[in-house]
Formats: C-alpha cells, sequence, structure tokens
C-alpha cells in the first residue's frame, strides 16, 4: 500500500511517500506566503521521482502547524489531518520502536513526547510560546554573530571554553552575542554558548514530561551537530538521531494514513 | 534612498538640559544619580534634593564608559565638575559598573523614590517599563517599595522589543506611539506573545495589506495586554503613574489606561529620569547621614 505524510511545519514542508512502511521517496521545501503553493511544488517532486500520480496513492495524512492549508485542498487532497505529537510519536516508534521519549525541536516549536506501545501518545509537553527554545533561536544568533545557520553546530564543537549566557529571550541574547564579540570572545565559543542555552531550554522543558530511555531528537535542529552534545548531557543520558530527523513527522502522517487503511 | 534604507528607526535621539535660573554655587549639597539601563543610561544633578541637571543617552558596549559619558555630558554647560559631587549613586542594569558612585541602590528602589519626586506623595503604583524590563512596584507615601513584580526574561513588553518593531515598520521609535493611535478602529492584538515571533505576525499582516498605522495599533494593543497582565498580578492602587523611557510612548499609555481604566498622572519632568532622579535623592540623604546631619 501506498500512502503519503505530509508535514506543513513553521519554516519546511516536508512530503513523505511510503509503500509497505518503506519510505519510497522525500521531499523538502521552504514555506512561502502561499502555504498550499509551497507545498505542492516538493509534493509533485516525490511523485515525479517515483513515477507514481495522485491516484496512485491511497491516502494522504497532513500534519504540521499549516496542516490545514491542504486538508482537503485539491491538488493535494489531503484526506486527515493530525496533530504534530501525534505524528512525532508515530513516525518515530515507526523509525525506532525501542523509543520512549520523542524530542521534537522544529523552527519555532519545541516538544517533548513520552511514547506509548504501538506509538500511541502518552504525556507531551509543547513550547509554542517563546523562540528561545526553537531552531529560531539558532538562527536569530547565527545573524547576529554573521554566520551561516548551518556552520553553528560545527563552529559550536570547535569550542575550547564554556562561557555562560544570561540572556533567556531571543532578542536580549541577540545583544548578548554582539557584547561578548565586542570582549572578543572567540565566535566557537559564542556558538557553543548558543547551543548550550538551547539545550538547557529544550531539557528543563523535556524534564517536565519526565524522560524514559530510548531517547530520539528529530526536527530541523536534530541536524545540527552542535546541538546534541549538550542536550546529552543536560538529560544525562544517551540521545538517538534517526536518518533525515526532519521527515519523521511526515513519515508518522504516512503511516497513521496506511495503519487507517488497514 | 539608500539614505532612507540605513535609517536607524530604533534609535532614540539622545539629549541633556539644566534647569534655567538655578545656581550651583548657592548650593549645600550636590548629588548626582546615574542610572545605567540596559538600553538607555541616564544622570540626574541634584542641588539640595532639586533636579539641576539631567541627560539621556544609549548605553554603549562598555557601560563604565557609558556611566562616565553620561555624568559629564549632563555638567556640561553647568560649570560644575565630577569634583563638585558630594555623593553619587549609582543604579540600573549596570549600576555596578558607575566608577565614582559611593554606593549602588537597586532600580526598584530608585524608581519609587523618583516617581514620589516627580509625581508627589499620592504615588501608590509605579510601572516602570524600560529597554530590557517592566516593572510593576507599589509604594507608600514617603516612597518607599511595598512589594514590586517585573519581568526581565522576556523581551515582549519592553522598550526592546518597541524598537524591534520600528526598525520592522520604519517608523523612527519616537513617533510609534503616535501613529499606532491614528486608527478609525482597533484591530485584534497580534496574539504572539514572544518579539520574534510577534514581529512575523506583524510582517504577515504587512503583507496582507494592512497599513503601518493598523499593524502598529495590533502590536501596541498586545503589548499592553501583557503590561496590564503584569500590573495586575502586583495590583494597581492610585494614583498610577508610568515611568521609563516607554512612558513616553502615548500607544502603549493610552492602551494600559483604557485596560486598566486607570488613567495615569502627567508628569512634568521626564518620566525616562525616575531612576537616576531617585538615585540622586537617595545620594543627598546619604550624604547627610555622612556629614552627620541626620
Amino acid at each position: 500500500m501506498i500512502t503519503a505524510g505530509i508535514d506543513v511545519g513553521a519554516k519546511f514542508v516536508k512530503v513523505v511517500i511510503l509503500k509497505d512502511g518503506g519510505v519510497l521517496e522525500r521531499a523538502k521545501a521552504l514555506v512561502g506566503f502561499d502555504v498550499l503553493k509551497s507545498t505542492i511544488d516538493p509534493f509533485e517532486t516525490t511523485l515525479k521521482k517515483t513515477g507514481l500520480s495522485r491516484n496512485d496513492i491511497e491516502k494522504i495524512v497532513a500534519t504540521g502547524m499549516g496542516r490545514e492549508a491542504v486538508h482537503g485542498k485539491p491538488p493535494i487532497n489531503a484526506e486527515e489531518v493530525v496533530s504534530v505529537v501525534v505524528a512525532d510519536a508515530k513516525g518515530a516508534f515507526h523509525l525506532i520502536p525501542t523509543v520512549k521519549t520523542v524530542i521534537d525541536v522544529g523552527a519555532e516549536e519545541g516538544r517533548g513526547v513520552k511514547v506509548g506501545p504501538n506509538g500511541i501518545v502518552k504525556d507531551f509537553v509543547i513550547n509554542e510560546r517563546c523562540a528561545a527554545g526553537a531552531g529560531t533561536f539558532v538562527e536569530a544568533m547565527a545573524r547576529a554573530l554573521e554566520v551561516k545557520v548551518e556552520d553553528m553546530g560545527p563552529l559550536a564543537l570547535k569550542s575550547t571554553q564554556v562561557i555562560p549566557m544570561n540572556a533567556q529571550c531571543c532578542v536580549f541574547a541577540e545583544s548578548e552575542v554582539v557584547t561578548l564579540i565586542h570582549s572578543k570572545v572567540s565566535k566557537e565559543d559564542i556558538s557553543r554558548a548558543i547551543h548550550d542555552a538551547i539545550a538547557s531550554r529544550i531539557s528543563s522543558m523535556v524534564l517536565r514530561v519526565g524522560v524514559e530511555r530510548d531517547v530520539v531528537l528529530i526536527g530541523g535542529v536534530a541536524l545540527n551537530p552542535g546541538f546534541l552534545p549538550p542536550l546529552k548531557k543536560e538529560l544525562n543520558t544517551d540521545v538517538i538521531v534517526p536518518e533525515c530527523p526532519e521527515y519523521v513527522g511526515a513519515v508518522g502522517a504516512a503511516m497513521i494514513a496506511s495503519e487507517s487503511k488497514e | 534612498m539608500s539614505e532612507i534604507k540605513s535609517q536607524e528607526y530604533w534609535r532614540w535621539p539622545e539629549y541633556r538640559h539644566t534647569v534655567p535660573d538655578k545656581d550651583w554655587h548657592n548650593a549645600k549639597i550636590i548629588t548626582a544619580g546615574v542610572d545605567v539601563g540596559s538600553v538607555g543610561s541616564k544622570a540626574a544633578v541634584l542641588l539640595d534634593g532639586e533636579l539641576y541637571a539631567y541627560s539621556a543617552m544609549r548605553t554603549g558596549g562598555i557601560s563604565e564608559a557609558t556611566a562616565v559619558k553620561v555624568v559629564n555630558w549632563a555638567l556640561e554647560e553647568t560649570g560644575l565638575q565630577p569634583d563638585n559631587l558630594h555623593y553619587v549613586v549609582g543604579t540600573g542594569y549596570g549600576r555596578v559598573n558607575v566608577p565614582f558612585a559611593k554606593r549602588t541602590i537597586t532600580e526598584i528602589a530608585c524608581h519609587a523614590r523618583g516617581a514620589h519626586y516627580i509625581y508627589g506623595p499620592t504615588v501608590r503604583t509605579v510601572l516602570d517599563i524600560g529597554g530590557q524590563d517592566c516593572k510593576a512596584i507599589r509604594c507608600d507615601e514617603k516612597g518607599k517599595v511595598l512589594s514590586f513584580l517585573m519581568n526581565d526574561k522576556c523581551a515582549a513588553g519592553t522598550g526592546r522589543g518597541l524598537e524591534v518593531f520600528a526598525d520592522l515598520i520604519s517608523v523612527p521609535i519616537q513617533d510609534l506611539g503616535k501613529v499606532s493611535l491614528s486608527v478609525d478602529e482597533e484591530p485584534p492584538p497580534v496574539s504572539n506573545t514572544c518579539v520574534i515571533f510577534a514581529k512575523a505576525e506583524s510582517l504577515a499582516l504587512l503583507r496582507r495589506g494592512w497599513p503601518k498605522e493598523r499593524v502598529a495599533a495590533a502590536y501596541h494593543a498586545a503589548m499592553a495586554n501583557r503590561i496590564v497582565d503584569l500590573l495586575m498580578r502586583v495590583g494597581v492602587e492610585k494614583d498610577f503613574v508610568i515611568t521609563g523611557g516607554v512612558a513616553k510612548n502615548a500607544g502603549i499609555i493610552g492602551r494600559v489606561e483604557k485596560l486598566l481604566d486607570i488613567k495615569a498622572l502627567k508628569p512634568n519632568i521626564d518620566p525616562i529620569l525616575a531612576g537616576a532622579l531617585g538615585a540622586g535623592l537617595f545620594a543627598k540623604a546619604l550624604y547627610e547621614k555622612q556629614i552627620g546631619l541626620r
């Protein structure tokens, strides 16, 4: 059976096509002003690469904060929508069946999900109010440091010194980064301080639901190598990052599509 | 065109002033209060406990240097030298970095004391909205602090949040409040709290074709809501006053007053000076104690 999952996030839309539980194809694109239009593009890419048409896909489930933009809207016509937390749990469980805790750090939200049998959600916690606990924080700091966001992680790994960051707020942290630059702190050390700060925020949020192994980190920020070491340290446990961690929510949505058809 | 583009809308004008018809040669006690805030630094020079000269400027990267600069600037044109000051008290976020201050006192105490001086003994609630924090202070008839609450963790509801917004809609920060009031009908407030998200939301509203004024109204309304939440937690008793740089923003003041259904007293002294004034008054009391007058 062929199904698709579409995760319409704050920054990127991710599309996954599953065949009997295996990933056939995946694609992502930046979310523009017209959300539906931003989704059609990566969706058609996956169709083209697999040689499928919309009719070959038995069911599409959408998730993510922009999921309603594709719900029943042609040409995508997603039949069902599910919350991000549900998709996260299902996707992580499908890829790593030993998972008990999912940490999903996206562009604008951070989530902690306790996973039960068969990938159901037992409990969850979300930060959607404050940019300091999400990928946006690293982006804003990269701008202040005048460094490309993808270089932030590798830079942090080269740090030789632990520098504390006092500011929690993204806006205040920007000023603090500028002050640190003026006081000749290296970009490597500042970058590490930034990652330490976001890791501490995410872990204190996740600890509210409790951390049980195996812990799986997903979402776009999981691609950032600078974030993993401080997160492991804060949680005092090993953390698994699956392949293509930013697609896990979409995989979960596609799994929910195929399970509902069975 | 490029000149317009490079304009820094967030940058508020710096200034100094000497109160006319006052002569420091006749003063018995000359004190100063220096309020080194996270965004702005203020100095107030007092002659026998009366405001004489003051200045306000942006806090630079090195707060010690700014502290010296802001005092020297307040003294400029008066003929006074730093050595003429009998006692200096430092306050504010960077108070430990005021080189010539004999004492430091928290900005909470100084704001209450300064508000008491500016607005008189009927003040019971002081709302201070500064660059990186927002404080709600309850005080007694002597300007002594009874209780307070502050938000210094989040830029929402602070001057810094307004600076970010001024840049976004390309309106000079000192005109923002006025612009936000020039709408016929109040739009629903911006729904995000976080300044970063609220900025993105405002941008989306602009792209949707909302005029600047309407977006400004939505942003100011959200900020006023947040400030009032903080005030309600400490409780508001009359008379109510507002100090700090944001006290100059009519769009915030008007909306806070409306939400509370209480009018704030109008100042006849620049309310940005409250902290520095309070520090200068504490300096006078400390000096009197030192020389045995008290």
